[in-house]
């Protein structure tokens, strides 16, 4: 074994004696040798590692020469993460080319669609020119951005301004009377933009055709399946005695829950799509269920009960629902038109037109804020049926029958009287009529600064559709959307459950199961048939064997 | 988020529609620092909103040397003055997620409860008290509730000493894109749960100085986070969709990062059913 001596750089225990305090000072070696263990110092130093091919002393210099660039306070705090983050810097450079060709690309092309919200397309300054300014479709968004924000509520201004550029493309792409922007539903993967539009009248497009088609074709393919029917006498399954309930007709456009066309995007740049008009079907179904919209418009709501569309029906449903819940005016800002025409009017079910009145007397907005009296709903609330108008949808079907070869002579007239006349709140309701949810009321109404109250603005939240807001200040007023596009209830969603599963024929005395007879019985219902036949064999003799074969048989 | 970026985190947390009006913006960036001063705190982060039926509370976070112990919380009803928030207690949670409905913006409102065992009816009628719960303790369990399921960190941004204290890592460069839209490069901020059951081998691979929190990787129910890109993919936004109201946001490449919760204050109970 050694002892121990003058420690060379690979042993360990070198350099805990300080030089001039070592037990070996005597011994210390002669200043070549010292050289030398410099150089062998510098030469393990400058080994490569195996696993990375670095060697400590380019790591040292590396380190120290990033510490002495950039200067770090408390640097030898942090010493071990700078060292690390040298060592990340190796391997950065190798893969930096690849890594940004391909990230780039999906930002900058996006930065290109922003950027084409901002260039003016040529002809667009002459058309500027003539047209009179004050009379454009485009609604002031800035302007509305900053009432909002007064209140704490909104995009941050680049986004609205994106979004004040993408009206000013949609209209002058679409032939449109009115717009406004709607507001912003969030969804999973992407989000929606949404604005309210109304075109000129008799610009709309024909979208009926399409639906005349697909009822056709429905038709269609009954008639080919009552032929199927008849040709399979034998064996038929007994027919099914269920009857859908009769589809109710949509409103048409322009009235009622179609009374606006929506579009959407989903992020300004990017094309504007038209949803398709609600049906009444939508709108019940849509109450049922809820489910968070994913950001693409085909894709499908999977849910119980079955909705009958995709996402883009189900968002067009719930902006029906919260418009006809949330949109409100200052009492007075719309008055109903006054015609000859007005009784018939009511009969049908309310008034549905307005206009704006010329006389219109802002109140204040303290006003504004403490009663909810002063503000009205400027859209027709929705009935339990899904529109905005009752319908019997009994009338017609009984035209519909008529026509057809089946005879379904079992008309559901029990279920006709049962439907009575549905009735909701009319037109330029005041919100004090809203009902709250439980101890919460509808509405929750606030001055949007306490300090400066002479330029406050009125606001209003609503707590049935949280996200639904509205603001109130002089003449100016507007609502708008920002939420998931749900409605609020304090319980949780409890999904409806499948019906019950229906009979599927009606039991009678034929098929139902009896109690198997017991021993006795059979005897004595054996002994009665004996002595039954005895007294008709006396009279027919041609029948005897028959029946004891039989006898035999029912004996086993 | 961070007291010092209210007013640029607050331009890229606003995609959701909800935000500050510019008063309580103006008057935050000098109440916060007041706070700062006065509680001696290291750090103070605006937490958001709760919004009340009559009132909204607005939330601060002190916080102190080791930025993963407790942290103080002070609300406000104005953003001018703020009050302490008595420090949370197991018992208090467990009352608090008895209670439905909205806030109602008044701190010292008092709800009755409506649904109890018969096991905490009972102790609690021995105690002499009435089951009733203020409204402030329903705030101090949401927002601790909203913290341990929700506040999330990007991946790096924390670094653990090897004494055990949380710490800023002044190396922290920002994620890269492609990191940014993976939920495991998210931490909650939180004392971690599921660490430990992690496999030996996955261990191996995590460095104890960053990773000593949970990653989004396994929330249960999967997909309740949304990760988007917004402002032309610039900024990546998290939104949760248990809390609904919670939105995170970053921007890759840089140190900005932060969360915020501007919402009512429940949980949303029906997420499987949405999903």
């Amino acid at each position: 074994e050694r002892g121990h001596g003058p420690y060379q750089p690979h042993e360990p225990g070198y350099g805990l004696y300080q030089p001039g305090y070592s037990p070996y000072d005597d011994q210390i070696p002669n200043p070549d040798s010292r050289m030398l263990a410099i150089q062998n110092a510098k030469a393990y130093l400058l080994k490569s590692s195996t696993t990375s091919g670095l060697n400590l002393y380019d790591h040292l210099a590396n380190v120290l020469t990033k510490i002495l660039d950039e200067q770090p306070t408390n640097a030898v705090d942090i010493i071990e993460n700078i060292s690390k983050d040298v060592k990340w810097a190796q391997f950065r450079k190798k893969m930096d080319t690849l890594r940004d060709e391909y990230e780039i690309l999906p930002r900058f092309e996006a930065a290109e669609k922003r950027k084409a919200l901002f260039l003016k397309a040529n002809g667009e300054e002459d058309e500027e020119l003539e047209e009179d300014i004050g009379e454009t479709p485009l609604p002031n968004v800035m302007e509305t951005a900053f009432y909002f924000e007064q209140a704490g509520i909104g995009l941050s201004k680049d986004e609205s301004y994106h979004i004040f550029l993408a009206l000013k493309k949609l209209i002058s792409v679409q032939p449109i009377q009115t717009c406004r922007f709607w507001g912003k539903i969030l969804g999973l993967e992407m989000n929606y933009i949404i604005a309210e539009v109304q075109y000129h009248e008799g610009e709309e497009e024909e979208e009926t055709e399409e639906e005349e088609v697909t009822e056709e074709g429905g038709k269609g393919g009954g008639e080919v399946e009552d032929e199927e029917e008849e040709k399979e006498k034998e064996d038929e399954p007994p027919k099914s005695t269920y009857k859908p309930p009769p589809v109710i007709p949509k409103e048409e456009n322009g009235t009622g829950a179609n009374k606006y066309v929506y579009f959407v995007c989903n992020e300004p740049g990017k094309p504007w799509v038209k949803l398709p008009p609600v049906t009444p079907a939508q709108i019940v179904c849509a109450r049922k269920i809820k489910k968070f919209f994913t950001g693409r418009l085909d894709a499908p709501v999977v849910s119980f009960p079955p909705f009958p569309g995709n996402e883009a029906n189900y968002l067009r449903a719930q902006i029906a629902r919260i418009s006809a819940g949330t949109q409100i005016s200052p009492i007075g800002f719309y008055q109903f038109a006054e015609e000859e025409g007005d009784e018939e009017e009511e009969v049908e079910g309310g008034r549905d037109t307005y206009e704006e009145n010329p006389d219109f007397q802002p109140l204040s907005v303290a006003e504004m804020v403490d009663s909810p009296s002063t503000w009205v709903h400027h859209v027709q609330s929705i009935l339990k049926q899904g529109r905005c108008v009752w319908l019997n949808p009994f009338q017609k079907s009984e035209e519909e029958e008529e026509n057809e070869e089946e005879e379904k002579a079992e008309e559901p007239d029990v279920l006709q009287q049962e439907l009575q006349q549905e009735i909701g709140p009319p037109l330029l309701t005041p919100l004090s009529e809203d009902e709250g949810i439980q101890n919460i009321p509808a509405w929750t109404a606030q001055l949007s600064t306490n300090l400066i109250p002479q330029y406050a603005v009125a606001v209003l939240q609503s707590n049935r559709w949280p996200g639904a807001f509205a603001f109130a200040s002089g003449r100016k007023f507007d609502n708008i959307y920002f939420g998931w596009g749900h409605k609020y209830s304090p319980e949780n969603h409890a999904p409806a459950l499948p019906p019950p599963v229906q009979a599927e024929y009606p039991s009678g005395p034929e098929i139902t199961e009896t109690r198997d007879p017991t021993l006795e019985e059979e005897l004595a219902f054996k002994a009665a048939r004996e002595e039954a036949l005895a007294a008709a064999e006396e009279e027919e003799e041609e029948d005897e064997e028959g029946i004891e074969d039989d006898e035999e048989e029912d004996d086993d | 988020m961070e007291a010092s970026w209210l007013p640029a985190a607050l331009e890229l947390a606003a995609g959701g529609g909800a935000g500050l009006s510019p008063e309580k913006r103006a008057v935050l960036g000098s109440s916060l620092l007041l706070l700062q001063r006065d509680y001696r705190f290291e750090r103070v982060w605006f937490w958001g909103c709760i919004q009340g039926v009559r009132g909204a509370y607005y939330i601060a976070e002190g916080l102190g040397p080791d930025r993963a112990a407790p942290r103080s919380r002070l609300y406000s009803l104005n953003c001018v003055e703020w009050n302490l928030l008595p420090p949370v207690t197991e018992e208090m949670v467990t009352q608090a997620e008895h209670l439905k409905g909205r806030f109602q913006g008044d701190p010292s409102f008092e709800y009755e409860y409506t649904e109890i065992n018969a096991e905490d009816a009972e102790r609690l009628f021995e105690d002499g008290k009435e089951p009733m719960i203020k409204e402030e303790a329903r705030l101090v369990a949401t927002i601790e509730q909203i913290d341990r399921a929700v506040g999330i960190i990007p991946r790096g941004a924390f670094v653990k000493t090897p004494l055990g204290s949380v710490h800023e890592n002044r190396n922290f460069e920002g994620l890269s894109l492609t990191e940014a839209k993976k939920l495991s490069s998210y931490f909650h901020f939180t004392e971690p749960v599921n660490l430990k059951n992690k496999t030996l081998l996955e261990k191996a691979d995590l460095d104890p100085s960053t990773d000593f929190l949970d990653s989004l990787e396994h929330d249960i129910p999967q997909g309740s986070w949304t990760v988007q890109l917004e402002k032309g993919g610039t900024v990546v936004v998290l939104r949760s969709l248990l809390w609904l109201g919670l939105t995170f946001y970053h921007v890759p490449m840089t140190k900005q990062y932060g969360y915020v919760y501007f919402g009512t204050g429940e949980k949303n109970l029906d997420l499987p059913f949405m999903l």
